[in-house]
């Protein structure tokens, strides 16, 4: 029996590139496997290495992956992605499963970049708004510069309660201002010990909404959090994302906070 | 099967093996050492059983035959790949109890932890052990106290002594180029006791993992990470991408061995890294030795070979960890009650 090589990467056309920022592009890949929101892929660059990436929507036959212009590897995809192939290894990781979320009243709080792993999950319930009692996005950027999905949001707002804010606005910005966490008692929520929290961001966010959600009445077994790690095989060999007993790469990256908040790295 | 043999006769058929394996053991190297007038004592191939350093421990595992500090994974150009090639011949590995349990864990690791590992299962294959005996315990080995200081997963056991030679086969080729030889009933020597003995903790609560007694550690470790190259059940790696300075279309991927007690283990893109005080590094380490991997694996990681407390310049041992940690946990108890 021959062993299929979990190593070597597949190619993927580029279908459409998407800009964001001046660093935050979503690249548009054909991949017609399953794949779950939350689930993430190795980008490979041959000569550069590779990043793990995660699944920022599903379509017909594609994946989007949002990357930020941040390190070796994605620097090179955005001085070079004009060769419209991408190598990819993946899908990998567990992912968010929608259906633990379905029927209930859904807080998605999400900080900049932390919005990619979860998106799949918005872009249903804004598509299936009667899956759930109530949805809420709570998304917090650093500047008004730095949103994600712009275009998105115009669809999310329509039969989603979306709430932006921003670290720090500039002139002519006349959103919201501040953290995540101050808007969290605004939301309204019937029952909130039976509300589902998902939260993914950098630590510190994801650390003080868990917080603010338990001040407001949410269970920890409703919380659900991805973490992200420095994924290097994502197949459970070199062990960059172990933490305790855990591997972030097979055993997440999505987390119940039962099992999320003992994760010491 | 046990036999009695001599040397020149299993030497004859060790030459004949070696037209289809390659033969590793652990060989001193006069003056290779470290330090000046210094000998080190580390795997290399034989031709010769008189070549294997019997007496004393090697300074390095043998856990570069199965998964060598530089590995090529494949070679690319432009959008096309190529898995490298398997090595032609398999592998016959002499090693000690305590590393044929550290076989175990890399089995664990690259066979069952997620997707089997391509490159590590193609060469595990065709790769047979041999064990070594101990007549005597060495320093720092606390094989006893991890339970590995008997193992009867091998492929053979021999002993050399002078010129006779006392082999205990499970293999039957060499079942079948020692017929004729004296039968003998043969036992592998081990060791009852290490002067060094280690209690390992039942379960260590997470409230210890910030106590100030990793700091000391956190003070004295210069994250050289030689205790991680030199361990048996270290098997971390990082990708690392090559391309040819003649043709910069054309490269490899490589995966190179990698250790959570030096620098960029966790960096991330953007610059976050985990775990940036060395003692956090390592209770990282002693926790995934002496208990996560318990937890997910059901055994004990470290096997007890003593080989990180030989080699530490600082003079860490992690035996002493251990132990000091078992205090802690029992006092942390006492505390609670």
């Amino acid at each position: 029996m021959t062993v299929i090589n979990p190593y070597i990467p597949f190619l993927s056309e580029i279908v459409a590139v998407i800009k964001h920022t001046e660093i935050e592009f979503t690249f548009r890949m054909t991949y017609s496997g399953e794949v779950k929101p939350g689930q993430f892929f190795e980008v490979s660059l041959p000569k550069f290495g590779e990043a793990p990436i995660s699944v920022s929507g599903i379509g017909d036959g594609t994946v989007d992956l949002t990357i930020r212009k941040v390190g070796k590897v994605t620097d090179e995809i955005f001085e070079n992605y004009v060769g419209d192939t991408l190598f990819l290894r993946g899908p990998y990781g567990n992912g968010f499963d929608i259906a633990n979320y379905k029927g209930k009243e859904i807080i998605l709080v999400a900080g900049g970049t932390g919005l990619s792993p979860v998106k799949g999950i918005v872009d249903y319930f804004s598509a299936h708004p009667d899956d759930c009692k109530s949805f809420t996005l709570l998304v917090g950027f650093k500047s008004p510069n730095d949103v994600l999905f712009k275009k998105d949001f115009e669809e999310w707002e329509k039969n989603l309660n979306v709430i932006m804010t921003v670290d720090t606005p500039v002139d002519g910005y006349c959103g919201k201002c501040g953290l995540v966490t101050q808007y969290i008692p605004e939301i309204p929520i019937e029952n909130s010990d039976q509300a589902v929290g998902i939260v993914v961001g950098p630590p510190m966010m994801m650390k003080c909404t868990i917080t603010e959600l338990f001040n407001v009445g949410f269970k920890e077994e409703n919380i659900w959090i991805s973490q992200e790690r420095k994924m290097c095989c994502g197949i459970g060999k070199c062990g960059h994302c172990k933490i305790d007993d855990t591997y972030i790469c097979l055993d997440g990256p999505v987390f119940n906070y039962t099992k999320g908040k003992f994760l010491k790295d | 099967m046990g036999y009695q043999t001599t040397l020149a006769k299993i030497n004859a058929i060790f030459s004949d093996l070696s037209k289809d394996y390659v033969i590793y053991a652990p060989k001193r190297f006069v003056g290779d050492g470290t330090f000046t007038n210094i000998d080190t004592i580390r795997y290399g191939e034989i031709t010769d059983l008189s070549e294997i350093e019997f007496a004393e421990k090697s300074n390095y595992s043998f856990k570069e035959v199965l998964l060598p500090i530089s590995e090529t994974l494949f070679y690319f150009t432009e959008n096309e790949m190529k898995e490298a090639d398997a090595p032609k011949k398999g592998a016959i590995v002499f090693l000690r109890s305590c590393d044929l349990h550290g076989l175990k864990r890399m089995d664990t690791i690259y066979l069952e932890n997620g997707a089997v590992d391509t490159y590590y299962k193609r060469l595990r294959d065709k790769t047979k052990f041999i064990l070594m005996g101990c007549e005597n315990s060495f320093e720092n080995c606390f094989c006893v106290s991890m339970g590995t200081q008997k193992s009867d997963d091998y492929d053979a056991y021999i002993k050399v002594d002078g010129n006779a030679v006392l082999v205990d086969s499970h293999w039957d080729l060499l079942d079948a180029a020692l017929a004729g030889a004296t039968e003998a009933s043969v036992m592998p020597d081990s060791v009852t006791a290490n002067n060094t003995v280690v209690t390992v903790p039942e379960t260590v609560p997470q409230t210890l993992f910030d106590a100030p007694f990793w700091e000391d550690y956190g003070n004295r470790c210069i994250a050289c990470g030689r205790c991680n190259f030199v361990c048996p059940t270290c098997t971390c790696f990082t990708m690392q991408d090559i391309f040819y300075t003649d043709n910069g279309k054309a490269g490899e991927r490589r995966r190179v061995w990698a250790s959570c007690h030096v620098d960029g283990y966790t960096d991330m893109a953007g610059g976050h890294a985990f775990r940036n005080d060395k003692g956090q590094r390592m209770r990282f380490k002693v926790m995934h030795k002496v208990n996560d991997y318990k937890r997910r694996f059901g055994t004990h990681m470290c096997i007890g070979c003593g080989r990180c407390d030989d080699v530490c310049p600082e003079y860490i041992s992690f035996a002493n960890c251990i132990n000091k940690l078992n205090t802690l946990v029992n006092d942390s108890v006492k505390e609670e009650n």
